[in-house]
């Protein structure tokens, strides 16, 4: 499988307008090229789950949309915008960067949640002095979505006091609190105590359910089967394999995919 | 304290320790001394967070400059520093006051210890400042970057409030030190709470009197210190379960 794009939906024109696009994305950290041309488009309400092993560059790849990572060649159109680049990858105009990744919002494997504020303050933190909404009403949002995260009546615990999961799904509100484009997990469960990995991936089915638009890195197999629209497999910085998850996880063509997933199993 | 005093037979100490005598002398010294010792911490941090940041994110020659400033400082001896620093900083006053016309400057003493002491307590700042901040999760720096927060409000809003717990043990130090280092400047002439004492005891020749009133009066900037740096390192780590085991 060597195509260009990944177009997430079936061989009929789709006409939902393009969330993410990456085009021909290189990465190289000194000598390692750990991305070598990586093409991916997710449109609006696209599930994407990103498969592959340890150090294929899944999360090189996540990391390079937002430039926590600085691509050393390539392109990314964020809801139809380009992001400006030099010749040498770097980000030519930090503001747009910056207004980019408001849209982006990126939930880690670590959660990453600030320790020294609260829950709430957690999710209030980049409405009000980034985006600049009104305290009250971000506040008022910031509970809802902490509910909703069913982690109602936390509002004034810090994170250090509550257990992964419950990080993890704060750290989901965080995100749906800048009302993003798209959201970017970099192996949300990974982290987690098996026990725990079921309440974070309920909060993210329903996410999928509801249309967002989502890049997922993920090792669970089955439950990228069942939410996504799409998989890619990654396998030495490239898109070895990709399609819908029925064909990548039930006829898999490269022996590579093959050995993969049944090294997973 | 005068009670007390009376009480060990010390009446004649507690006469001349009286405030309208020299006790205020050692208690407007003791002002002093607090008050060059507060600027030259709040200089000190000030220069420190530029310190730190310069040295960890800096060019090459900040960062070389900054290397030589640290190791420079924490190298010299303090009494040496502040003879250099004091005589340096004035002769540099007098010659552009001399250049624009004007005559020889009075120095003003407050002004003169802070910036001399302030210069000294920047070095070690900066390094305890320096250490705080790489202590600060990166994970924490990335999820404000990755949210779009520009590098300034990252600094405000996540950094520096996350280094604090971290800072705040070393910074606590850099206060005592600062307080005692105010009696440095006894050398060049600066009434502090020690030339004050001096003065006092050698009036008086009252010396234990004097000498242990005085150390009285440092002890006691300690032990408050000790109580408001317990505060500050309290709401510090606000969020972090105590060692101990505690409850949210
Ligand atoms: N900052 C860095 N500096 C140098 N090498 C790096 C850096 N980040 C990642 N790498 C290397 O790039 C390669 C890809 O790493 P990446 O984290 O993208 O893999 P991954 O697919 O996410 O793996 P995993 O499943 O273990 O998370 C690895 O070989 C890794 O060692
Ligand atoms: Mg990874």
């Amino acid at each position: 499988m060597d195509t260009a794009t990944a177009d997430a939906a079936s061989p009929e024109i789709d006409t939902r307008p393009e969330a993410i696009r990456v085009a021909g994305l290189h990465k190289s950290f000194g000598d390692l090229e750990v991305l070598k041309g990586v093409s991916l488009t997710a449109r609006q309400g696209d599930v994407v789950a990103i498969i592959g092993g340890s150090g294929s560059g899944k999360s090189t790849m996540l990391r390079c949309i937002n430039f926590l990572e600085t691509p050393s060649a390539g392109q990314i159109v964020i809801g139809g915008e380009e992001v400006a680049m030099r010749p040498d990858g770097s980000p030519a105009n930090q503001k747009q960067i910056e207004r980019i990744r408001t849209r982006l919002a990126m939930v880690f494997q670590q959660f990453n949640l600030w320790t020294h504020r609260t829950l709430l303050e957690n999710v209030i933190e980049v409405p009000v002095h980034v985006l600049k909404t009104p305290r009250a009403e971000a506040e008022a949002r910031a509970r809802q979505l902490l509910e909703r995260v069913g982690l109602a009546g936390r509002e004034d615990t810090y994170p250090a006091y509550l257990s992964g999961g419950q990080q993890q799904r704060a750290a989901i509100a965080r995100a749906l609190a800048v009302d993003p484009s798209a959201m970017l997990f970099d192996e949300p469960t990974s982290a987690l105590d098996p026990e725990l990995v079921g309440e974070v991936l309920t909060v993210i089915r329903d996410l999928a359910a509801e249309g967002r638009t989502m890049l997922l890195v993920t090792h669970e197999m089955k439950f990228a089967r069942e939410v996504a629209n799409h998989v890619v497999y990654l396998y030495q910085g490239r898109i070895e394999e990709q399609g819908p998850p029925a064909e990548v996880f039930g006829n898999p063509q490269s022996e590579r995919l093959k050995q993969f997933l049944s090294s997973v199993a | 304290m005068t009670g007390l005093l009376e009480l060990l037979g010390l009446g004649a100490s507690a006469e001349l320790l009286s405030l309208s005598g020299w006790g205020g002398n050692l208690l407007r010294g003791l002002v002093n001394s607090l008050q060059i010792a507060f600027g030259a911490f709040g200089m000190g941090l000030v220069i420190g967070l530029f310190g730190a940041y310069g040295k960890l994110y800096g060019g090459k020659v900040t960062r070389d400059l900054l290397a030589i400033y640290t190791t420079v400082i924490r190298a010299v001896p303090e009494l040496v520093l502040i003879l250099i620093l004091y005589y340096v900083g004035s002769d540099i006053i007098n010659k552009i006051s001399a250049a624009m016309g004007g005559g020889r400057v009075e120095i003003n003493g407050v002004a003169a210890g802070i910036w001399v002491l302030g210069v000294v307590q920047g070095a070690y700042a900066t390094e305890v400042l320096r250490g705080a901040i790489k202590a600060v999760p990166t994970g924490q720096i990335e999820a404000a970057k990755s949210y779009g927060m520009p590098a300034f409000m990252i600094m405000r809003r996540v950094t520096i409030p996350a280094m604090m717990s971290f800072a705040v043990p070393g910074l606590a130090n850099l206060w005592l030190i600062a307080t005692k280092d105010t009696a440095l400047l006894a050398v060049v002439g600066f009434n502090e709470l020690t030339l004050e004492t001096r003065q006092a005891a050698s009036s008086t020749r009252a010396y234990f009197t004097f000498f242990l009133a005085a150390g009285a009066l440092y002890l006691m900037v300690t032990l408050c210190s000790g109580v408001v740096f317990a505060r500050i390192e309290k709401w510090a780590r606000r969020g972090q379960p105590s060692l101990k085991g505690g409850t949210a």
